[in-house]
């Protein structure tokens, strides 16, 4: 019975129920929206450290994250390859420059320079044309999410950056960058031409060490012949450009908190609607108490309505969250939604409603019985 | 020679032949308030109820009768003074061990009947024996059973909203019963009535208090209930001041009903 009170309770005011609702709504939605964000956020980041083969990433001194690096010069590439467990070492090329599109102005682009034979890093996620296609001159690969943005319709457009001329040769999906600037694939000899970088510079030496191979050691020893650069693990690198982009620009930070306040917020509403229903339904729980109940079944009619407002403005928010999600998946700012991330939001919406339950509760606790009375 | 005399000194416990005191209480205070606005609404008071019996407690508006039925019914506790339901003292009892005496033990019966509006009447019923932890289809044949009993077997699935303030009343009768307690206790169960749905239920309470286990006390200050009486207390500024047993000379139900017919013919 304490469930069907519950839901009678709860769906006797429809407006109240809508308030609630509503106010659940908005902080899931919120929630999802920001932590969503954090996540593609995320995703975007490490994407090219995840993507790019090497266990070790050699790297100008101080590097900050994945965009912006200073060069280093081309031949650490063979001190890393001259040390005992490396197996491969495959130089990479990245940097800010500026694309010329051709129906005039430009914008920033990070050009992207690996060799695939060398199996540095390559595209993924090629819907249109091949790898094999950056033979050719002048070919560059981008991501079909910033064709408009290039100014430029599909493959076989062409365009300039710096004072050569590319051409487009496959399409790319999903390949985005957190700081909105397109990513343009080629060969490492075209990217040091569009970006003109001397032929004895690179940025990166991606260093994949032996199965087996005690990675540490592999990395003291690069370090010690190559004391002016830093050498990374995957992982390091991974962290250290999350904290730049998520955490040193604030980005991160305005994410997180832009939930907590959804969370906030949500509370306040259903604590507010739970608070008022209960104030509406005093003198039936003084009955309930007249006729004898525990007062920890009248915890659980509130509890329950509490609960059921949870499901309910889950299942709405969640719909509505999705929705927000596949419509944000072809922009260049993606809503990830996962399984861990659906199942956090449930916990925090459950969590909500409890919290909001503990004013209702506290004010059935102060109920004087004798109010079952008429005097 | 001991028995006699203690009964002589507490006349209001001696239970007539075959019944028994299920509820005694001695002595009891009450004061409400505080500070300046403090009122000694109970001045000692002591009773006892006898099972197979309707107890009218009687008197002018504000005398204490509906502070009395809070303390009976273990809702309120008396600042001094000691109360005994169903063979328990509950002096000391944390208020969830008076929830668990009163859900066992005793019954209500409120003016406005103070049923559930999203209930149906079988519900609101159920929910006596409910939280008690009596669930399933046991309660709900229990509860119907109560609710034929009290000539409701047709509005089972009414909502206290499509029931006139009589049929509420009823559903608040067999709320009361079902979980067969030892004391029922109504305070002012007629007051919202007409006098036609008054005396049904007063005659439906008489009727339950014939149960040789169960005791039967009404609150009330309406004449018409008077036939329908066992025994009356009277009550005046807090203190018991009158106790009738229904003698040859008190017109009996029946009687009542009689001159009602007669007067309705003439
Ligand atoms: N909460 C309260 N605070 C102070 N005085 C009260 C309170 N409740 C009742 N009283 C007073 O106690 C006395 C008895 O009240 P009550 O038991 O309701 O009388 P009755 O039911 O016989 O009309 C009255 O004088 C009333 O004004
Ligand atoms: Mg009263």
């Amino acid at each position: 019975m304490t469930l069907t009170l519950a839901f009678r309770n709860l769906f006797h005011d429809r407006v109240r129920l809508a308030v609630t609702l509503v106010g659940i709504l908005f902080s899931i939605v919120l929630v999802a929206v920001q932590l969503g964000l954090y996540l593609g956020a995320r995703g975007m980041i490490i994407s090219m450290i995840d993507r790019a083969d090497g266990d070790l990433w050699i790297m100008a001194y101080g590097t900050k994250n994945f965009e912006e690096a200073q060069p280093i010069r081309a031949r650490e590439r063979y001190v890393a390859l001259a040390t005992p467990g490396v197996v491969s070492a495959v130089p990479l090329v990245t940097a800010f420059t500026d694309w010329r599109k051709p129906t005039g102005g430009s914008t920033l682009v990070v050009v992207i320079g690996a060799d695939h034979e060398d199996g540095g890093l390559a595209p993924w996620n090629i819907v249109e044309g091949s790898v094999t296609g950056l033979g050719v001159r002048d070919a560059v690969i981008v991501d079909k999410t910033y064709l408009a943005e290039l100014g430029i319709k599909g493959v076989g457009d062409t365009a300039q950056v710096g004072s050569s001329r590319v051409r487009v040769v496959g399409l790319t999906e999903g390949i985005r960058s957190f700081t909105v600037t397109p990513f343009i694939f080629t060969t490492l000899n075209r990217a040091r031409s569009l970006i003109d970088m001397p032929a004895d510079n690179i940025t990166y030496v991606l260093t994949k060490v032996a199965p087996g191979a005690d990675i540490e050691k592999v990395r003291a020893d690069i370090r010690a012949k190559l004391p002016d650069s830093e050498v990374l693990t995957k992982a390091e690198f991974r962290t250290r450009s999350l904290n730049h982009w998520l955490f040193a620009t604030g980005a991160g930070v305005a994410l997180i908190g832009g939930a907590v306040l959804g969370l906030i917020v949500g509370t306040v509403i259903v604590a507010q609607t739970l608070y008022s229903s209960t104030k509406d339904h005093l003198s039936e729980f003084a009955t309930l108490r007249a006729l004898g109940s525990s007062s920890g079944y009248i915890h659980k009619v509130i509890l329950m309505q509490a609960g059921l407002s949870a499901v309910l403005g889950y299942v709405l928010g969640m719909a509505i969250a999705l929705t927000i999600v596949y419509l944000s998946e072809h922009t260049a700012l993606p809503i990830v939604m996962s399984p861990g991330l659906a199942a956090l939001l449930l916990g925090l919406t459950f969590a909500m409603c409890a919290i909001s339950a503990l004013s209702a509760i506290g004010k059935v606790m102060r109920i004087d019985p004798a109010m079952v009375f008429n005097r | 020679m001991t028995a006699i005399a203690t009964v002589q000194e507490t006349p209001a416990t001696a239970a007539p032949a075959g019944t028994s005191v299920v509820l005694e209480a001695t002595d009891i205070v009450k004061e409400l308030g505080h500070g300046a606005g403090k009122v000694r609404a109970l001045k000692g008071v002591s009773l006892a109820l006898n099972t197979g019996e309707l107890t009218l407690l009687m008197g002018p508006s504000g005398s204490g009768k509906t502070t009395l039925l809070s303390i009976l019914g273990c809702i309120l506790s008396p600042t001094s003074g000691t109360l005994t339901v169903a063979g328990k003292p509950t002096t000391g009892l944390t208020p969830e061990a008076l929830a668990s005496l009163r859900r066992r033990h005793v019954g209500f019966i409120f003016q406005s009947y103070n049923l559930f509006p999203t209930l149906t009447a079988e519900e609101n019923v159920r929910l006596a024996l409910d939280v008690r932890g009596d669930r399933g289809s046991d309660a709900i044949v229990h509860a119907q059973r109560a609710l034929h009993h009290v000539g409701l077997r047709h509005k089972l699935k009414s909502y206290p909203a499509n029931l006139s303030g009589g049929e509420q009343q009823r559903v608040a009768v067999a709320r009361s019963l079902v979980g067969a307690p030892s004391v029922i206790l109504a305070d002012e169960p007629t007051a919202a009535l007409d006098s036609e749905n008054g005396l049904a239920v007063m005659a439906l309470l008489s009727q339950i208090a014939k149960d040789k286990s169960r005791a039967v006390l009404a609150v009330t200050h309406d004449p018409r209930t008077v036939p329908f009486a066992d025994r009356i207390l009277r009550i005046e500024d807090g203190l018991i001041v009158g106790e009738e047993r229904r003698t040859e000379g008190v017109e009996t139900v029946h009687e009542l009903a009689r001159n009602r017919k007669r007067k309705a013919n003439a």
